[in-house]
């Protein structure tokens, strides 16, 4: 068996995720347990009980934070699915992401700002992004080609800062309001008398998830039918194979570099119809790790599961166990979820085992 | 080797293997070796591609665990190890694909074998004079040693990543030696070297025997290389012993020529 | 020609493994410390040590540790703002509660505090490796961001939310707050300072070094010569921690004088991590030149318009600064991915052989 790839930790590992799994259940019964004992004013009592109390008593509450959660969810979906994009085909951590977002949102209110009609900023702006694109590519990413991906990475951060000043030196720093209305977004909201109490769907709100799903829809398609899409998972697993199917690295780059324009610009939009359209976007990128770690760097499924699931234990943590530390977990609870996530999968949602080699 | 026959056979084993059977997922790698090695000996582990040999190898020093049979080392019993432990115990060893730590120089990747001799601890190492720079010191002595049998004094400063193939797997040794192993586990040592390496490569491997009694377990695919250095030999095929015992008696067993040449079933 | 080793020999082990085995470097680093501890002190003006000298120093030192972790032990750390703050904030609490121990002491044992930090963030280091790990240390970023915003307790109930520093003395002489000179404080900086890069140098020539670097260039290998990887990992995230700590604690007492939640973001651990690899990983001296270059490039691009006597507004030099450092970021990527302390290295070796090419 010269060239093994495989480790086999088979026996052990199982083990020790069985271990992780049977320490955290007889925790997590312990503290339950001594929440009963110890009282309903008790702290452990309102770690361990009091929410779900509250979850089981006011379900209209309990939905419209779950919907939240899935809202932000399927934004955190989108940054992610941007990263993994430009990491499947490139290597490359993409940390611009972020400031792709803004830039995207930015170029389509300001292409209105300056007279230009809805939907032919929107044209322009998806021409942006591809000129984006093949300028990174040109400049940023083929003088770097083969070096070590920290290197690679410090550039995106380069890159981010380039874009931030270019963009608040051609835009102007101060928030805008997003066009919601003049291309076609709905606004207002349904709503509904569940459970006795009050639950609010914004249609906007509705109208991103279905947005994101028609795109996630078009990039299975374009990933799995046609030519230029299977050639992109071919360079992910092997860059001489995609040589030899007559696509150049470097178109590569760029279509990948504009897909994941197209995502930021995507997100842009719904990000800023429902805020405003401003340089503090760019942190949403942050918000979108955690996702990253969760679903895996490569995997699509991942980004988009790993982007709801962080999205509702986001918003859940936040309402109901943030008002006992304070509040403004919402930061970083998601990077912990993340973390006790890899606790029992290290390999990620749908990554596949790491294997070492020797 | 001819002094050999060196008592070896009326020596103790220093590792008995019995009964290991391994697979990853559905592919049985190991199915049911046992064999030992005799303390002092060079025990060679040939047989084709894909035979279970670098498998074998990574279950005795702790890297893979075997789902059945145990393995007996210096006469205690154990299932399986972690690496570190193994090293601890007095393993070391050499991989098909050399894995040296290509950022530093050959000075420091045979003075990291001395990892595990090296005792003082972390505050003095603050401020290096004293027991850190003495113990530096003693063994930067050892390490020139084993540079100097290996003959590779010119390139005590330049980084691993730079020298050649066959000085790396010179390197490679000497980090193996620093560790002053009792069993030393040598994958493919001569694998891509030119005539004149392979033979620079077997004296060192006699000496090492011979100088310091290290005992050796080494998989090599040069079939002369092989007859020439070891006392003992082990065949295996499709992760099975088809054969074992010595150079003679491997040359002449049907099996494995069959195994070799291809059989008609 | 004046530059050359010829004639030195080495007649034991131990003058073989000094710092400088050449006898120039030797007469270098002391005619460097003779200017910085004699001649920096009468020449340069408050604005040049306040503004230069000792941020860069500080800088520097938060390098170093970086470095130590990034270079040496191979484990991205994007949490070292994070842990700047844990020294600045536990050395904060030591001054209230101890006020009558040296603040020098104190300010050293921050980075203790910063270490443990560091050990418990570590761990996830273990299992996850590469980018995941670097996504999983902004846990401790925002995790600890959050801390010093929300725990009144680490800022003393400050209705401001910021800590400030009181006037401590040592000698008669103020050392800290605002009667301090920035002399005075300069000559404390510089000193730990060159202390701690001493110990750093110290601990990579050494085992440590080696197990840290064995890690770093292959774990599989390195675990299987004995060397224990969590053991190496964590001693690699204690000690960047506190050298990260000690360079907060410097950061607010010796430099800002008051410091909030902000002054640890996670722009400043960008910050850091830019100094080390534009100065180049994996070296001390680069340390030093990337926080130079990092720290003093805006400055210098601030001024430019300036004396060149071009009249643009500040929010546009602000704008152009982020866009030329951005850009020189990449640029420098691209020509020399080793760093700054490549260029020294590759600077030297051509002294070397002067005048005479080959």
């Amino acid at each position: 068996m010269s060239d093994t790839t495989l480790k086999s930790d088979g026996g052990s590992s199982m083990s020790q995720t069985q271990r992780n799994w049977l320490i955290t259940v007889l925790i997590l019964a312990a503290a339950v347990a001594g929440s009963f004992v110890a009282g309903s004013d008790s702290l452990l009592y309102k770690v361990f009980v009091g929410p779900f109390v509250e979850m089981y008593e006011v379900p209209d509450l309990f939905v419209q934070v779950l919907w939240e959660g899935l809202v932000a969810g399927t934004l955190y979906a989108l940054v992610a699915l941007g990263f993994v994009l430009i990491f499947k085909a490139s290597g490359v951590f993409n940390f611009a992401q972020g400031i792709m977002v803004v830039f995207g949102g930015l170029s389509l209110v300001g292409f209105y700002a300056a007279g230009v009609p809805a939907f032919l900023s929107l044209a322009l702006s998806v021409a942006m992004m591809y000129g984006l694109a093949w300028t990174v590519e040109r400049v940023v990413l083929r003088p770097l080609v083969n070096q070590d991906p920290l290197i690679l990475f410090m550039a995106t951060i380069g890159l981010t800062y380039f874009l931030i000043g270019f963009g608040e030196f051609i835009f102007g720093g101060e928030p805008k309001t997003m066009i919601t209305q003049e291309i076609g977004l709905p606004s207002g909201s349904y709503d509904f008398d569940w459970f006795g109490g009050f639950v609010s769907f914004q249609k906007l709100d509705i109208a991103a998830a279905v947005i994101a799903a028609i795109m996630v829809g078009c990039l299975a398609v374009f990933f799995n039918k046609t030519r230029i899409g299977r050639a992109l998972r071919a360079v992910a697993d092997d860059h001489q194979a995609a040589l030899s199917v007559g696509i150049t690295l470097r178109q590569i780059w760029v279509i990948v570099w504009f897909a994941a324009g197209i995502v930021a610009l995507t997100t842009g939009i719904m990000w800023g119809a429902r805020s405003d359209v401003s340089f503090a976007l760019q942190v949403i990128a942050l918000k979108a790790l955690p996702v990253i770690i969760l679903g895996g760097l490569t995997s699509i499924p991942g980004a988009i599961v790993g982007g709801l699931i962080i999205g509702v234990a986001e918003k859940t943590a936040e309402f109901y166990w943030g008002p006992l530390v304070g509040g403004s977990i919402e930061s970083w609870i998601p990077y912990f979820i993340a973390l006790g996530f890899l606790w029992f999968r290290p390999q990620g949602l749908f990554g596949e085992k790491i294997i070492d080699r020797i | 080797m001819n002094v050999a026959a060196k008592d070896i056979a009326k020596g103790q084993n220093i590792l008995e293997i019995d009964g290991i059977s391994l697979s990853f997922g559905g592919v049985k790698a190991i199915r049911d070796v046992s064999f030992d090695v005799k303390k002092g000996e060079i025990r060679a582990i040939i047989g084709p591609n894909g035979a279970g040999k670098t498998s074998m190898l990574n279950v005795i020093n702790g890297f893979y665990h075997p789902q059945e049979g145990t393995i007996n080392y210096k006469g205690a019993k154990r299932h399986d190890m972690r690496p570190y432990v193994a090293a601890t115990q007095g393993i070391a060893r050499t991989f098909q694909n050399v894995a040296l730590f290509a950022g530093m120089s050959t000075l420091d990747n045979i003075m990291s074998g001395r990892m595990l001799k090296m005792k003082v601890s972390l505050p003095w190492h603050f401020i290096r004079f004293g027991p850190a720079e003495r113990e530096e010191l003693e063994h930067r002595e050892r390490v020139e040693h084993i540079i100097d049998f290996l003959e590779i004094q010119a390139i005590r400063r330049t980084p691993v990543g730079r020298l050649p193939y066959g000085l790396q797997k010179r390197v490679e040794l000497g980090r193996a030696l620093a560790m002053e192993p009792e069993l030393l586990l040598l994958d493919e040592p001569m694998a891509g070297m030119n005539l004149e390496e392979k033979e620079d490569m077997s004296r060192y491997i006699l000496d090492v025997n011979d100088q310091f009694g290290t005992t050796i377990a080494l998989i090599e695919h040069d079939m002369g290389v092989v007859m020439d250095l070891s006392d003992r030999v082990l065949v295996l095929d499709y992760g099975e012993k088809i054969a074992d015992g010595t150079p003679d008696e491997i040359k002449n067993n049907q099996n494995v020529i069959d195994a070799y040449l291809g059989v008609a079933h | 020609m004046f530059y050359r080793e010829a004639g030195q020999f080495k007649t034991n082990y131990r003058t073989d493994q000094a710092v400088f085995p050449i006898f120039q470097d030797k007469i270098g680093v002391l005619v460097i410390l003779a200017f910085l501890f004699l001649v920096v002190p009468f020449w340069f003006n408050d604005f040049w040590l306040n503004s230069i000298m000792i941020p860069t120093l500080i800088f520097s030192l938060a390098a170093i540790g970086l470095n130590l972790l990034l270079g040496y032990a191979g484990q991205i750390s994007l949490g070292t703002g994070g842990f700047m703050g844990v020294g600045a904030y536990s050395c904060y609490k030591l001054t209230t509660i101890f006020p009558d121990i040296n603040i020098l002491v104190h300010i050293l044992l921050s980075g203790f505090f910063a270490a443990i930090v560091g050990i418990l963030f570590g761990i996830p280091s273990l299992r996850i490796k590469g980018f995941y790990l670097a996504i999983a240390t902004l846990a401790s970023q925002f995790f600890l961001e959050w801390s010093f915003g929300r725990i009144g307790w680490l800022y003393n109930y400050n209705p401001s939310g910021a800590i400030e520093v009181s006037t401590k003395r040592m000698f008669g002489i103020a050392i800290t707050g605002p009667h301090a000179t920035s002399l005075t404080r300069y000559l404390i900086v510089l000193s730990i300072v060159v202390v701690l890069t001493w110990v750093a140098s110290n601990l990579v020539r050494g085992r440590i070094g080696r197990a840290w670097m064995a890690v770093r260039d292959m774990d599989i290998a390195a675990e299987l010569i004995g060397i224990r990887l969590l053991q190496a990992k964590l001693t690699a995230f204690a000690i960047s921690s506190y050298f990260a700590g000690v360079a907060g604690a410097l950061m607010v007492f010796m430099w800002l004088g008051a410091a909030e939640v902000e002054s640890f973001d996670i722009n400043h651990s960008f910050l850091i991590l830019f100094m080390v690899v534009i100065g180049g990983t994996g070296s001390l001296i680069g340390s030093f030149m990337g926080a130079a270059f990092i720290w003093v490039l805006p400055i210098f691009l601030r001024a430019a318009p300036r004396v060149l006597g071009v009249d643009i507004s500040a929010a546009t030099v602000e704008h152009f600064n982020f866009m030329i450092v951005g850009g020189l970021i990449i640029f420098f990527l691209i020509v020399e991915p080793n760093g700054i302390a490549r260029l020294w290295q590759i600077g030297k070796e051509k002294l070397r052989r002067w005048p005479f090419p080959y």
